[in-house]
């Protein structure tokens, strides 16, 4: 008699413990599209800069739109990555204004990440929009921080109220490190010839001072690896080609 | 039952007749079974997880070009790695698996383990792995080498955090560590160590830097209903508030701004009633006297764009007139130095007009509706004895000074080696993950989560100010405290220079330190000021102190003008040409002036061709635009000979961290350009009018 009123109890707690546990997931899988656009756009927060294992300062905000243009309500958008990156939240439904933000934190190795947010159409058709972020390493960091300190000032034509630009005030005007059609052409010693010697070893400006007496070899070699990591469109190193693995 | 047992043991006996009966059949059985045992070793060895990555890691380098270094490479060191350091404590292993670390050819993998490790400036040979990415280095497999198990209790440390790993060695800010680096600033900016206490290796303390208000003559200053409002939500006054949210209830916020305004005491001279013009200030008048007297430089105003402009040195005034009393803000704007001794603030020496002005266009800067909500009955007895008890108990006298309260001592647990407290002396919330990061990550975000009881305050703080906050308290380890000292890199030391005599007195009058260095202490917004004897003119720099221009256009921070008496401006000049001077060279050994003008027009080729210096600077406003450096237009009045000549061969000697690139400039090319720059006398008029 004792032993069939445990075994029930028994029973019944397993029952309730089960459906406790279950709650859970059934809560997130939940998130049931009420809208359906055609097509995602960016809003904000793409091709920032940001250090190794760090969220962007912005979060990544994207649109859905349906075929006139117009933003939809209640469209489930899906963050995906590489392996080490991470959204917060992986997931969502767009707000009233037909947008979804999500804060992006990035792996732990220095490059490129190529991002995809995804939507699918009241067809079941998938719609795909990539994004691209940047991580510096240590390495492309120390090289943030010397642009931001010796070449910014000429190199970067955008001015911020702390720091006015002095682009457009030279006669040659300085590539700005994004240039990625100019910048790429050059070879490494290239680099390392005009930032150490100045415009001159290149047969370029003189405007463009030598830094080879005021940043040790160690810096301008992490400036060099900033400037080909932000590049655009992108620098591949040429020398040897190894097969894919 | 008795035959069933019966049987069983017959069945036994016979198996063991089988097995052992005969000698030679024992022998033989028992040998199998030691070779089987035997075998267990090598299998384990033989299927082990490292040995799988290294055969993966193997067929990854084949398939590329240069396969036959990287095999031989590889081949020179297989089997179990380790990189034993005694000195450090280092014991690794993790190259076992992560075979590609040191591999340059490499880069382009992106799969673990086999991924080059990224240039830093140490090697693994020199530190090993576990220095900087924590996790066990001894172990062998995949679970115990990253994860935190019951015997090891380090995981890996998340790659956000990883600065922290840094901080154990380097005392001193790093370029690479810009996150390490703001995090250990914010513990002094928010006061953190107020309450814990967080010694360093080499025994000294952190020390705040956000100079708390004194509140013992609070009631001065604010209103009783401003007290409660602030403490209910500072950064509803103030968006930038450092001050954090006790989360008062109302009628504990009631009872602490009680006995606040009860306990403080007047001070002479802050009720003087404000004398009413006839005519009401101009308000355009008070707007451009904050603007000349460069009030922005440390005080930031929200624009109604909601944006927060200006400098951070000094509270925000968004809402100041909603704050303080005018009495007592004119007082305080006549010499700040009466209420506060040790304020950052200069004392500028206003005119009575200009008091005004400035008093009725700060007292303008209100917002209604903070104090809508808050009607206070006049405080009782049991109010005020309450609000002393709330004021004891959060220890707010860790950080205000307040009449009748002893500042306490080591009020909240002490950090000290916070980075390496044992998980098991940690209760973390359900759901957290069971690690020191995500431990301290939480109990910054939202101290209160831990329990409504705890006293640690809710600070207002951005994502990445927590996590630049984690990474400062993360490099605080055992390690760190227990490293040879030979092996640490000290920070430079705290300098308490203080220049002495009247000049002394004048210069913490006017709050010089607020905003330039000087041997080592003070500011880093306005230029270094050690050996401004040696750079720049006597006759220049009394006329710059009594009326500063301006030398650097595209700069929103300026020098102010502080209304120098000519016995002030004097006695400050006389004091910087004498005492701060260069032992680097004799000023007067070049002339400011009787170049010959063969080598004048020298300088002025070099200056426009050679050196191309006009790409930053401006000599000649009709031609010029450089807007790097400062204006050199009357450079010749302004600087030493001496000065510049060295400047142009060695700047970073002359002024740490300075942008002027070293030009490597011969003695001559030096010479010829001292003496073009030395004839740019320009006129203090063409100047002003710029």
């Amino acid at each position: 008699m004792m032993n069939r009123w445990r075994r029930t109890f028994f029973a019944a707690s397993l029952i309730l413990v089960s459906a406790g546990c279950t709650h859970k997931p059934g809560a997130v899988a939940a998130l049931k599209p009420t809208g359906f656009g055609a097509a995602l756009v960016e809003s904000s927060g793409g091709k920032q800069i940001g250090p190794t294992g760090m969220v962007l300062a912005q979060p990544l905000v994207v649109q859905v739109n349906d075929e006139q243009g117009t933003a939809v309500t209640g469209a489930l958008v899906e963050f995906s990555g590489p392996a080490g990156a991470s959204f917060d939240p992986p997931s969502g439904l767009t707000d009233s204004s037909g947008q979804l933000s999500t804060n992006v934190a990035l792996g732990g190795t220095a490059g490129r990440y190529q991002f995809a947010a995804r939507t699918s159409t009241k067809a079941q058709k998938s719609v795909e929009l990539k994004i691209e972020e940047i991580a510096l390493g240590y390495q492309e960091q120390v090289g943030f921080q010397l642009d931001s300190k010796y070449c910014a000032r000429c190199h970067d034509p955008e001015s911020t109220p702390e720091r006015v630009s002095n682009h457009d005030n030279l006669e040659v005007k300085p590539h700005p490190f994004t240039e990625g059609d100019t910048l790429n052409k050059m070879s490494d010693a290239e680099l390392i010839a005009i930032i150490g010697h100045g415009g001159p070893a290149l047969n370029k400006s003189a405007l463009m001072p030598p830094y080879g007496y005021t940043l040790s070899k160690t810096e301008i070699e992490a400036l060099i690896a900033y400037i080909r990591l932000i590049s655009d469109p992108p620098y591949h190193a040429s020398g040897m080609v190894y097969a894919q693995k | 039952m008795q035959s069933s047992s019966q049987s069983k043991k017959d069945s036994l006996s016979s198996l063991w007749q089988t097995l052992f009966g005969h000698p030679v059949r024992a022998f033989g059985v028992v040998s199998l079974l030691l070779l089987l045992f035997l075998a267990i070793a090598p299998a384990k060895n033989h299927f082990s997880e490292w040995r799988h990555y290294q055969k993966q890691y193997l067929a990854l380098i084949r398939s590329r070009g240069d396969a036959v270094t990287l095999e031989r490479r590889f081949h020179d060191h297989d089997g179990i790695q380790q990189i034993w350091l005694p000195q450090l404590g280092v014991v690794d292993r993790c190259t076992s698996c992560h075979a590609g670390l040191k591999e340059a050819g490499l880069a382009d993998v992106s799969s673990q383990p086999f991924r080059k490790h990224p240039v830093i400036p140490h090697t693994l040979d020199q530190y090993g792995c576990v220095m900087c990415h924590r996790g066990q280095g001894p172990a062998t497999t995949v679970e115990e080498a990253h994860r935190s198990t019951l015997a090891w209790e380090q995981p890996i440390l998340p790659a956000r955090y990883v600065q922290s790993s840094c901080g154990q060695c380097h005392r001193a800010p790093l370029t690479g560590t810009p996150q390490l680096n703001l995090g250990r600033n914010l513990l002094g900016r928010y006061g953190c160590v107020h309450c814990h206490t967080i010694k360093l290796p080499d025994g000294s303390a952190i020390k705040p830097t956000d100079d708390p208000p004194s509140l013992e003559h609070v009631a001065d200053k604010t209103t009783r209903e401003w007290i409660y409002a602030w403490l209910k939500d500072p950064q509803a006054y103030a968006v930038t508030a450092t001050m954090p949210n006790f989360k008062l209830s109302d009628p504990d916020a009631r009872d602490v701004s009680a006995f606040l305004t009860a306990s403080s005491t007047p001070l002479a001279g802050d009720t003087a009633p404000v004398p009413q013009d006839q005519k009401a200030p101009d308000p355009t008048a008070g707007a451009s006297l904050y603007g000349e007297s460069f009030c922005a430089s440390c005080h930031a105003v929200q624009n109604a764009a909601g944006n927060v402009v200006g400098g951070d040195v000094g509270p925000e005034l968004t809402r100041v007139g909603t704050k303080v009393k005018p009495e007592w803000l004119r007082a305080w704007l006549r010499n700040p130095r009466v209420y506060d001794s040790g304020t950052a603030m200069p004392h500028y020496r206003l005119s009575d007009p200009q008091l005004s002005l400035l008093t009725a266009f700060l007292g303008n800067k209100t917002d209604s509706d903070l104090l809508a909500n808050v009607h206070l009955d006049a405080a009782t007895p049991e109010q005020i004895a309450h609000g002393k008890l709330l004021v004891t108990e959060y220890g707010c006298a860790s950080c205000h000074a307040i009449n009748g309260i002893k500042k306490p001592d080591n009020f909240a647990p002490e950090l000290t080696r916070v980075g390496s407290k044992p998980l098991t002396q940690i209760v973390f919330l359900p759901g957290m993950t069971h690690a020191i990061p995500d431990y301290i990550a939480a109990k910054i975000r939202q101290p209160r989560s831990f329990g409504s009881a705890l006293k640690m305050p809710q600070f207002s703080l951005a994502p990445a100010q927590i996590d630049a906050l984690t990474t400062a308290l993360l490099s605080l380890t055992d390690r760190a405290h227990d490293l040879p000292l030979a092996l640490t890199v000290p920070a430079k030391p705290a300098s308490n220079y203080q220049p002495a005599g009247k000049a002394g007195t004048l210069m913490s009058d006017l709050a010089c330190f607020s905003c330039h260095a000087i041997n080592g202490r003070g500011g880093d917004m306005a230029p270094d000021l050690t050996w401004e004897g040696s750079s720049v003119q006597r006759p220049w720099l009394l006329a710059f102190l009594k009326n500063p221009g301006t030398l650097r256009p595209a700069l929103i921070r300026r020098m102010p003008r502080f209304n120098l008496s000519d016995d002030d401006a004097k006695e400050l000049t006389d004091y910087i040409m004498t005492a701060y001077q260069t032992p680097a060279f004799d000023r007067d050994s070049m002339p400011s002036g009787g170049y010959p003008p063969a080598q004048v027009e020298q300088g002025k080729q070099l200056f426009y061709s050679k050196y191309a210096c006009q790409g930053c600077h401006i000599v000649d406003t009709k031609v010029d635009k450089g807007y790097v450096g400062p204006t050199l237009t009357q450079v010749g009045s302004r600087l030493n000979a001496a000065w510049v000549y060295h400047w142009l061969k060695e700047p970073q000697t002359m002024r740490a961290g300075t942008i002027e690139p070293n030009r490597n400039m011969t003695d001559e090319d030096a010479r010829a350009l001292t003496a073009f720059l030395m004839t740019q006398k320009g006129s203090s008029k063409q100047e002003a009018k710029k």
